[in-house]
């Protein structure tokens, strides 16, 4: 499975990962404030102003990252158009480029592990509820090592199916892949177990195993 | 515990790969992937807290800028788009599938899962996703503005219903397989 985050470095990927998702919150509830053209079109200009100093292949990338919510701009700007209120489908539409496109630079330009880390560091508090601040980033690296897996699977059944039926599968393999999903559960849980479990640090009380 | 953890990862997982699965075009463009028939099966199946947990480490995955949803989209910008109420939505739509599941034993599996689906997964996701759109939509806005009815943004996502009802179905007839053929597997009841 991979990042979403360009595989170049970039003067953006030397920021800290925590510096880049704060300003990005900030600027979130920045655009949220303002429903005038102006303060959306410095948003946009922001956004595309960023996105571009990280080069014309990174900024093709970006662009194809907007894609998916440019049907439902679409949707409401040709309403509004319809309904002669030029402005406001103008802001609208500048707007979701503006903040799709400043969370899409932040995404691009943050590699997996530095995000890791950062989880990592956020999970501290948990500790408090008795459980291990490295259990996100165990969660997300057994699921990551799992989707190809998984992937792999469910086309091997697929191709099964094929081989016996003229029909498609559609919805049919759902029910056998769970089974299976079940049993890895097991197997990896056993593992997990055997490996010392997932416990933050072992205490007097856990000792006897729970 | 070490079990919890891992039942979550593969549901998680499998919300992922049913992403990956070939859409079924409905009608007018609108697409349907099999995507939130696997956040009502982790709330069928696990229950709700773990259901939820499920979501929750893929909404995590989405976060980091990873492509698991449906198209092979994620990243920050789906949190911050017009939309992203219906991804926020699924947190609370798998916990609520999985409480009717655990709650309402009197019924059959497939219907407690219908029902809960229908309810978490439908009623729920689209109220959230509704209301999100909407907030995103009027934000902001200065008092000569009209602005948009909630009514509108419900029509606009309306298209959507209908698919979603047919995976509900699907959703409780899968919960019905799993308990069938092995009922210690149901945990949202076990």
């Amino acid at each position: 499975m991979l990042s979403l985050a360009l595989p170049k470095r970039s003067w953006a990927h030397k920021l800290p990962a925590s510096v880049k998702f704060g300003v990005l919150a900030v600027l979130m509830v920045g655009l949220m404030q303002f429903g005038t053209l102006t303060g959306q079109l410095i948003g946009l200009a922001l956004a595309a102003g960023l996105t571009l100093s990280l080069g014309l292949t990174a900024s093709k990338i970006a662009l194809q990252a907007l894609r998916p919510v440019l049907w439902i701009v679409a949707v409401i700007v040709i309403w509004h158009f319809w309904q002669r209120e030029f402005s406001q489908g103008a802001v609208f539409g500048i707007r979701v480029v503006a903040m799709v496109g400043l969370a899409n630079f932040v995404t691009l330009t943050t590699p997996l592990p530095e995000i890791i880390a950062l989880v990592e560091r956020l999970a501290q508090p948990i500790r408090h509820f008795g459980l291990s601040p490295r259990l996100p980033a165990l969660a997300v690296g057994l699921v990551l090592r799992f989707i190809p897996e998984l992937r792999a699977r469910y086309a091997a059944m697929t191709d099964a199916w094929r081989a016996r039926s003229p029909r498609r599968p559609r919805t049919k393999l759902v029910a056998p892949l769970a089974f299976s999903l079940l049993d890895d559960a097991d197997h990896l849980a056993e593992a997990l177990r055997a490996r010392g479990g997932i416990a933050p640090l072992p205490t007097r009380r856990d000792q006897h195993g729970t | 515990m070490e079990r919890n953890l891992t039942l979550i990862t593969v549901f998680a997982a499998l919300i992922v790969v049913l992403g990956l699965v070939p859409a079924i075009p409905l009608g007018f463009g609108v697409p349907i992937t099999l995507q939130s028939l696997g956040v009502m099966l982790a709330g069928a199946v696990l229950g709700s807290w773990r259901g939820a947990l499920a979501v929750l480490l893929v909404q995590g995955l989405v976060a980091l800028g990873l492509p698991v949803l449906a198209g092979g989209r994620g990243g920050l910008g789906i949190f911050v788009g017009p939309t992203a109420g219906f991804l926020i939505g699924w947190l609370p739509a798998a916990f609520v599938t999985g409480f009717i599941v655990e709650r309402i034993r009197a019924l059959p599996v497939a219907v407690a899962a219908g029902i809960g689906s229908v309810l978490g997964g439908i009623g729920v996701l689209y109220a959230l996703g509704i209301v999100g759109f909407w907030l995103f939509k009027n934000a902001g806005m200065g008092p000569e503005d009209t602005p948009m009815s909630l009514w509108t943004a419900t029509l606009i996502m309306a298209p959507f219903i209908p698919g979603d009802l047919v995976k509900a179905v699907l959703a409780g007839m899968i919960a019905r397989t799993i308990a069938r053929y092995r009922p210690s597997a149901l945990i949202a009841r076990a």
